[in-house]
């Protein structure tokens, strides 16, 4: 029963970030180890900051999609 | 263990793709079912991927797991990330698939379902994939760079150069003929010009919540945004049934021009997070969400398809574009077979996603089968109608006039028999007052679509509703493309002009911002007007246009991959990308010189003009132009069509001779010379 609840919500998670690498907003976890693990010195942004930083730069200049 | 058992497993794949694609050919006089058109290409797309692609994959582009990717050498979390090969899956699909291989397949249904079939289906294996995988596979191995770059490196600066030009043309065209798909939709249609009218106030209501309200909760927000879209499709119905309200959205196809240039030019200066992201997030959801349905609606309906498997227009005589099959069909039928837009977009954001190189087989060859698959449905849609339906949908005003009466004739005459009650009652089922000469393929595939909707959720007045939910779907996402292709379209005249004039490069600067959006809204939007106004009905000249461009930034794709295999030393395998190079090569030169110069004045643009010209000189006024200053304007415009067809052309030409020249070159020397990036392990960067 537990295993199945556990499958669900891994399925579900991973629905959720397809969906937002789809839409262009990478994962915020993510970037919050790296910043960690290679940049402790910066300040960590909020999802808010991170989310409005990462809308501006997906449709700054190239990128686009198909006709 | 590749055993005999996964060796008879293939061999029962090849033999039913064998069987359904004989039904297919074979079956002549009576219609058959959808069902074989889905088996047949999903197992010619098994075997192509398992076999062709993978053979690429190994032999061809020799991808090598335990090389490090763009993604895991510069990680920074952003930009560059190493990413689970499904969710890049999902991102590459979601960049590829849009308008083009819902309306193509459409357009080429007129010679019957046959062609269109083969060609996308072969096209995709041995060309589009090829494309977008071997682009996907040179991108990962330099960096994740741009296919301008790439060419730039490995072709010359010159050959950069076209490449430029011949994207910022392709964006022009693509931008004004998916914004008249638009306007051929909404043409006195109150019902769906509410509807999507209603899209803008809904996607400012969704950037505000998540700018302000709960920042970046999109999911919650795109749930909120599609309740209110299917609220607004209800109300669509109320306002084109009020006698008082529905005259305020009713427009002609040129006033509805004039909105959509008029929208391009606001929603592109305004802030990205108030508009254009919001709808985008809403469009791309919607996207995906109906081609999963439109998949379920096919399986469960199983539809017969009523289009004969080949109609007399192969000739060339068809009224939805003018052209013999070889080479029309292939020029019409772009995306879905092969789409040289998809260069670009594997050598942007997924080479710098993709954790290891074995998965480009996945995402670029795979991803490229999606959307053939989507092209398949399309089809489907599209041949399951009547025929006569379908032929009183996409044809001209000039060749079935404006009335039912002589609609129902014109086309009985062509061997579809159809009566004029059967015109206006399909018109009646979809809330619409008139079905006639709606080309561009969106009405056409919102009929399909809500026919076979209707067949598995069946209810009073709900085909109104699915026809309505059809056109929204699609031109939510292609106001969502002319939005974001004029930003970007904007930044490549700034980055072109500021080559001369320093100042307006600078893309924060308003002054530099304002002009250069104007001056790219101008073009795309002369366009359009063009083709809203046209007496052949616009879809007619410009797809054919947008089709040669698109298959010349095809070619210029293959032949740059040609040059890297014979670069690298492997010319054993030069026919992979040579074959597709050659084919499109040929078509979109063939087709550019009948377009050129074909005397019959529906087919080539010269001659076209002469017969207005000459009509001009006798003082004559030729139908359906009802001005002598309105046939100027149509003289003007033919031959500017033929300068830019001739333009292709140039830049075709161009491309094969620094190819060759460049691969001649690479022959005479000794060892590899391509610009690949030196070997990294993958884990010695970390």
């Amino acid at each position: 029963m537990n295993a199945a609840v556990n499958d669900l919500r891994t399925f579900w998670q991973r629905a959720v970030r397809i969906g937002r690498q789809i839409i262009g907003v990478p994962d915020y976890e993510n970037y919050l180890a790296h910043l960690r693990a290679h940049h402790p010195e910066r300040a960590l942004p909020s999802y808010a900051e991170f989310f409005n930083e990462r809308q501006e730069a997906r449709y700054k200049g190239g990128g686009g999609r198909c006709c | 263990m590749d055993s005999v058992a996964a060796k008879i497993g293939w061999l029962v794949v090849a033999a039913i793709g064998a069987i359904c694609l004989g039904v297919i050919a074979l079956h002549r006089g009576e219609s058959i079912n959808a069902i074989w058109l889905v088996a047949a290409a999903l197992s010619v797309f098994t075997i192509g991927y398992r076999f062709y692609g993978r053979m690429i994959a190994t032999q061809v582009l020799k991808l090598d797991p335990t090389r490090a990717t763009p993604a895991q050498l510069r990680n920074d979390g952003l930009d560059y990330v190493p990413t689970d090969k499904w969710i890049v899956f999902g991102h590459h699909f979601a960049a590829i698939a849009g308008a083009g291989p819902l309306v193509g397949p459409v357009l080429a249904a007129q010679m019957g379902y046959l062609p269109g079939t083969l060609w996308i289906l072969f096209g995709v294996v041995f060309a589009g994939a090829v494309q977008d995988f071997m682009i996907l596979g040179l991108s990962l191995r330099r960096d994740g760079r741009s296919l301008g770059h790439m060419l730039r490196a490995e072709l010359g600066n010159v050959a950069g150069v076209i490449c430029m030009i011949g994207v910022l043309v392709l964006m022009m065209i693509v931008l004004a003929v998916l914004a008249l798909v638009v306007v051929k939709a909404l043409a006195i249609s109150p019902w769906g010009t509410f509807t999507v009218a209603c899209t803008i106030p809904i996607a400012i209501l969704m950037g505000v919540y998540l700018r302000y309200l709960r920042p970046g909760r999109v999911l919650e927000v795109s749930i909120i945004g599609l309740v209110l879209l299917l609220l607004s499709i209800w109300g669509g119905g109320v306002i084109a049934a009020d006698p008082l309200w529905a005259p305020y959205f009713t427009f002609s196809a040129s006033q509805l021009a004039w909105l959509v240039i008029g929208y391009g030019f606001f929603a592109s200066v305004l802030p990205v997070w108030l508009l254009l992201a919001p709808r985008d997030y809403l469009s791309t959801f919607l996207k995906i969400g109906t081609i999963a349905l439109l998949a379920i609606a096919i399986l469960f309906s199983a539809p017969y398809l009523q289009m004969p498997a080949i109609t007399q227009f192969v000739d060339g005589s068809g009224p939805v574009f003018a052209g013999n099959l070889f080479p029309f069909l292939f020029i019409t039928i772009a995306c879905g077979a092969v789409s040289g837009w998809h260069s670009i977009i594997a050598s942007g954001t997924t080479p710098k996603l993709l954790a290891n190189e074995r998965e480009a087989l996945l995402v670029g060859y795979g991803g490229m089968l999606v959307e053939a698959f989507v092209a398949i449905m399309a089809l489907i849609a599209a041949t399951a109608l009547h025929p006569g339906i379908y032929f009183a949908m996409n044809s001209p005003a000039a060749a079935i006039g404006a009335d039912v009466q002589s609609a129902a004739a014109a086309i009985s005459q062509w061997g579809f028999v159809v009566t004029p009650q059967d015109l206006l009652d399909t018109a009646r089922n979809i809330g619409e007052t008139t079905i006639l000469s709606r080309a561009g393929g969106a009405p056409t595939l919102a009929v399909g679509m809500a026919q076979l909707l209707h067949n598995i959720m069946p209810g009073e007045g709900m085909m109104a509703f699915w026809y309505h939910y059809a056109i929204l779907f699609e031109a939510l996402f292609i106001l969502t493309t002319v939005d974001a292709g004029t930003r970007v379209g904007r930044f490549m005249i700034q980055e072109l002009v500021g080559l001369a004039v320093p100042a307006l490069q600078k893309t924060e600067s308003w002054t530099g911002n304002l002009i250069a959006t104007a001056f790219c809204v101008a073009i795309w939007g002369y366009f359009l007007y063009q083709g809203a106004v046209d007496p052949l009905g616009g879809i007619n000249t410009l797809w054919p246009l947008f089709g040669i461009a698109n298959q010349m930034l095809a070619a210029i794709a293959l032949i740059l991959s040609c040059v890297v295999v014979v670069k690298l030393k492997r010319e054993r395998y030069l026919w992979v990308p040579a074959i597709p190079a050659c084919w499109l090569v040929i078509c979109t030169l063939t087709a550019g010189w009948q377009k050129l110069f074909d005397a019959s004045p529906k087919l080539g643009f010269p001659a076209a003009a002469k017969k207005f010209a000459d009509a001009i000189a006798e003082n004559k006024i030729t139908a359906p132009a009802k001005s002598i200053a309105e046939m100027q304007r149509i003289v003007f415009n033919n031959y500017l069509d033929a300068a830019l067809t001739g333009l292709f052309m140039l830049l075709v030409i161009a491309a094969v001779f620094f190819g060759v020249r460049t691969m001649l070159a690479a022959r005479r020397l000794s060892r590899p010379s391509a610009n690949e990036e030196p070997y990294i392990a993958l884990g010695a960067s970390a």
